[in-house]
C-alpha cells in the first residue's frame, strides 16, 4: 500500500476525488455560505457570461450557474454512490459467494451473468425507467446499479476461481473453516484491488448513466444533476445561443471525476497485476541497451574451435 | 482492466469429464461446445422475450388505457378501431384474460412479426418504421464500432510498446478523459463548433432532403451527413479500446517469448505486431465481439444528438410519446440483435483463440 500514493497519478486521482467528496458533503452548505441558491429565478439578470457577480454566469432564468453545479454535485456523486454500492454487492454476491457455493448455484448464477452481460442495458434501463416514468434521484441510481454488475461479476468469479483453489484456501477449507469466513476473510481481501477499481468504475459509470438518461429526459423534474443541468441547458439551446458557460461546467464536472477515477484505477491496476509495473520495465530496458551494446560491438572474428 | 475471456467457452465445467467424454468419441465432443452454445442464447432469447412481456405488465398502471387515453388526446377524441384495441390489448394484456393466455397470444404474434400498430404514427405498422430506421443506424454504429477499435488498438499498441515514454504519458491520461466525458455532452459541443459555427457539417439528419433518394448526390449527402456522428462516437470510444490494448500490450512484451523475439535480432516491427500484438490483442477482440453486439442499441444518444433517422431515435420518440407498441418491438429487436451478434462473435472467436476451444 505504501507504493499505491507513489505514482503522481494516484495521488492527482485521490485528491480530486476527495474534493468531490467535499462539495457532495458541503456543496449546499457552501451555497448558502456564499449566499447563493440554486433555483433563484432572477430576470433581472438572464443569460450572463461569467462576473463577479456570478462567477460561472447564469441561466436562461437567471439562476447561478455556480450554485447549481454545487447543489448538482451531490445529487450526481449521490446516484453514482448508490448504483455503485449496489452494483457491487451484486457483483461480489454472484460473482464471489456464487463462485464459492458451487455447483447448481454456481450455474444459476454464471447464467444469469451471461444473460445480463448480452443484454442491451442503457436501452432496457431506458425502457423500465419509461414505463416507470419519473422518480428521485434514488430510483434512478438504484436502476443503474441493479443493471450494472455484470461486467464485475464475471472479473470477480473468474478471480475466485483460481483463488479458491490455491493451497492457503485449501488449508483452511480442510482445517472445517466457514464458508463465510473462507469467503470474506479469506478470499475477499485477495479481491480488494479488483472490487474497489470495480466500484470506482461503476461511480463514474453510473454518474455517466444518470447524465444521459437525464439527457434523454428521464429524470424527477425537482433533481438537481450534472445530468440535468446539461438536460436543461440543452434544452434551451444555450449553445446555439452562446450561452457556454451554462454548457461546459456539468460536463466538465463529470469528464474531471471520470479522470480522477481512473487516474486511481491505473494504480490500482499496477498492484493487482504487477507486470504493468516499472520493475519489469527495467528488464526490458536491459535486454534493450544489451542488444544495442551487442549490436555496436565489431562482428567478432570467428574463432576457430579446437578439437 | 482487462476482461477475462469469452462467454462459455472459458467454463471449467464444460471440461468433458476425463472417462465419459473420451468414450462419446470425438465427433459428440467437437459439436458439444456449438451446442451448448446455441442452448445458452436460445435461453437468453427466451428470457428477453419474456421479460419483454412481464415489464410492461409488471409496471404500475395499465399501459393499454394509457395508450388508448393518449391516442384520444392526440387525435381529438376520434376512437381507435376496434382490432387496433384487440391488438393493443393483446401486446400488453387485457385484465380480463390469463396472464398464461396472454403470454400464448403475445408469442403467436411474435411468430408472425406482429408488432401492432403504432399509436403516435396512427395507423403506421410498426415494422415499416423498424425496418426503415434499422439500416441507418446498422451503418452508423458499425461504421464508428470499427473505426474506434481499429484507432484505439493501433495506438494501444504504440502506447504499451514504451511504457513511461513521452507517448504514453501523453495518450493514456487523454484516453482516460475522453472516456470518461458525457458522449452526448462532447457530440453538442462539436455540433456547435462544426457545423454551427464553422458550418462544415449540417446541424443533424440523416441525409440531404434536396437530393432524390438512390442519386449520387444523395449518397454523398449521407456520407457528408455521417462523418460528425461517427468521429463523435469515435472520439468518445476509442479510449477505451487504447487503454485495455496499452495494459495487454504492456503485460504481453515482458513474455519470454517477446523477449526471444527481440534477443534473435528480429526488427522492432516485427517483434511488435507478430510477437507482441498477436497475443496482446485477444481480450480486446473479445470486448469487439461484446461492441459489435451493442451496435444496434448503442447508437441511441448520437441519433438522439444528431436526429439521425435510425433505431435509437425510433426508440427515444416512442418512450416521449408514450408509444408503447413501437418502444415494445424496437427494445426486442435491440435484445435480439444484441444476443445474435454475441452469438455470431463467440462463435468466431473460438475459430480464432485455439485456447477457449474445450479440450477434447
Amino acid at each position: 500500500m505504501k507504493n499505491f500514493a507513489h505514482s503522481w497519478k494516484v495521488r492527482v486521482g485521490l485528491g480530486l476525488l476527495a474534493v468531490y467528496g467535499l462539495l457532495a458533503l458541503f456543496g449546499p452548505a457552501l451555497n448558502s455560505l456564499l449566499g447563493l441558491d440554486p433555483r433563484a429565478i432572477d430576470y433581472g439578470a438572464t443569460g450572463q457570461p461569467p462576473s463577479a457577480a456570478h462567477w460561472l454566469g447564469t441561466t436562461t432564468g437567471g439562476e447561478d450557474v455556480l450554485a447549481q453545479v454545487l447543489a448538482g454535485t451531490r445529487g450526481s456523486v449521490v446516484v453514482g454512490l448508490i448504483a455503485g454500492i449496489l452494483s457491487t454487492a451484486i457483483a461480489v454476491l454472484v460473482g464471489v459467494i456464487g463462485t464459492f457455493a458451487g455447483g447448481k448455484a454456481d450455474a444459476c448464477t454464471t447464467f444469469l451473468t451471461n444473460l445480463f452481460l448480452v443484454l442491451p442495458v442503457f436501452p432496457l434501463i431506458l425502457v423500465v425507467a419509461g414505463y416507470l416514468q419519473g422518480g428521485g434521484v434514488l430510483m434512478i441510481g438504484l436502476l443503474i446499479g441493479f443493471f450494472g454488475w455484470p461486467g464485475g461479476a464475471r472479473t470477480l468469479r473468474a478471480q475466485t476461481l483460481s483463488l479458491r483453489n490455491r493451497d492457503f484456501i485449501v488449508a483452511m477449507r480442510m482445517l472445517g473453516e466457514r464458508r463465510w469466513r473462507l469467503v470474506f476473510v479469506e478470499t475477499m481481501p485477495h479481491l480488494a484491488g479488483w472490487t474497489s477499481a470495480m466500484f470506482l468504475h461503476a461511480v463514474v459509470g453510473a454518474v455517466l448513466a444518470e447524465a444521459g438518461l437525464a439527457f434523454l429526459g428521464i429524470t424527477s423534474p425537482d433533481a438537481v444533476s450534472w445530468g440535468t443541468m446539461i438536460q436543461q441547458a440543452n434544452q434551451q439551446s444555450a449553445l446555439l445561443r452562446g450561452l457556454w458557460w451554462w454548457f461546459v461546467p456539468p460536463g466538465a464536472c463529470i469528464a474531471l471525476l471520470g479522470l480522477a477515477a481512473g487516474l486511481v484505477n491505473f494504480g490500482i491496476d499496477e498492484i493487482a497485476n504487477p507486470r504493468l509495473k516499472a520493475a519489469r520495465r527495467s528488464l526490458v530496458k536491459q535486454v534493450d541497451k544489451r542488444a544495442r551494446t551487442i549490436a555496436a560491438r565489431p562482428e567478432p572474428v570467428e574463432q576457430e574451435i579446437p578439437r | 482492466m482487462t476482461e477475462s475471456s469469452l462467454l462459455i467457452a472459458d467454463e471449467p465445467g464444460a471440461l468433458p469429464a476425463p472417462g465419459s467424454a473420451a468414450r462419446r468419441g470425438r465427433r459428440a465432443s467437437r459439436w458439444l461446445p456449438l451446442l451448448r452454445r446455441t442452448g445458452f442464447y436460445l435461453a437468453a432469447a427466451w428470457a428477453a422475450i419474456t421479460a419483454n412481456f412481464l415489464i410492461p405488465r409488471l409496471m404500475p398502471g395499465d399501459p393499454a388505457e394509457a395508450i388508448l387515453r393518449q391516442f384520444q388526446k392526440t387525435s381529438g377524441g376520434e376512437q381507435l378501431p376496434p382490432g387496433a384495441i384487440d391488438n393493443i390489448r393483446a401486446l400488453f394484456g387485457d385484465p380480463k384474460t390469463n396472464l398464461f393466455q396472454q403470454y400464448l397470444d403475445y408469442l403467436g404474434n411474435l411468430a408472425h412479426l406482429d408488432f401492432g400498430v403504432s399509436v403516435s404514427r396512427f395507423p403506421v405498422p410498426v415494422s415499416d418504421l423498424i425496418a426503415t430506421g434499422l439500416p441507418w443506424t446498422l451503418m452508423l454504429a458499425g461504421v464508428a464500432t470499427l473505426l474506434a477499435f481499429v484507432i484505439g488498438v493501433v495506438l494501444g499498441i504504440v502506447t504499451g510498446w514504451r511504457p513511461g515514454r513521452l507517448t504514453d504519458s501523453v495518450l493514456t491520461p487523454l484516453a482516460m478523459f475522453t472516456t470518461s466525458v458525457p458522449y452526448f455532452w462532447v457530440a453538442l459541443l462539436a455540433v456547435w463548433v462544426l457545423a454551427f459555427h464553422l458550418h462544415w457539417f449540417p446541424l443533424s439528419g440523416g441525409y440531404s432532403p434536396d437530393e432524390a433518394p438512390g442519386s449520387f448526390g444523395y449518397l454523398l449527402s449521407v456520407l457528408h451527413y455521417g462523418i460528425l456522428p461517427v468521429a463523435t462516437i469515435v472520439f468518445a470510444s476509442a479510449g477505451s479500446w487504447l487503454m485495455g490494448m496499452r495494459n495487454m500490450t504492456v503485460t504481453t512484451i515482458s513474455e519470454d517469448y517477446v523477449q526471444l523475439g527481440r534477443a534473435k535480432g528480429l526488427s522492432t516491427w516485427r517483434v511488435m505486431t507478430r510477437y507482441g500484438a498477436r497475443n496482446a490483442i485477444l481480450p480486446s477482440f473479445t470486448s469487439f465481439a461484446l461492441a459489435l453486439g451493442h451496435v444496434v442499441g448503442g447508437s441511441l444518444l448520437t441519433e438522439m444528438v444528431f436526429s439521425y433517422p435510425g433505431i435509437g431515435f425510433l426508440l427515444f420518440d416512442a418512450i416521449d410519446k408514450r408509444d408503447y407498441p413501437l418502444m415494445q418491438a424496437v427494445f426486442l429487436l435491440i435484445t435480439l440483435a444484441t444476443l445474435f451478434a454475441n452469438f455470431v462473435a463467440d462463435s468466431v472467436y473460438s475459430l480464432l483463440d485455439p485456447r477457449t476451444r474445450e479440450v477434447s
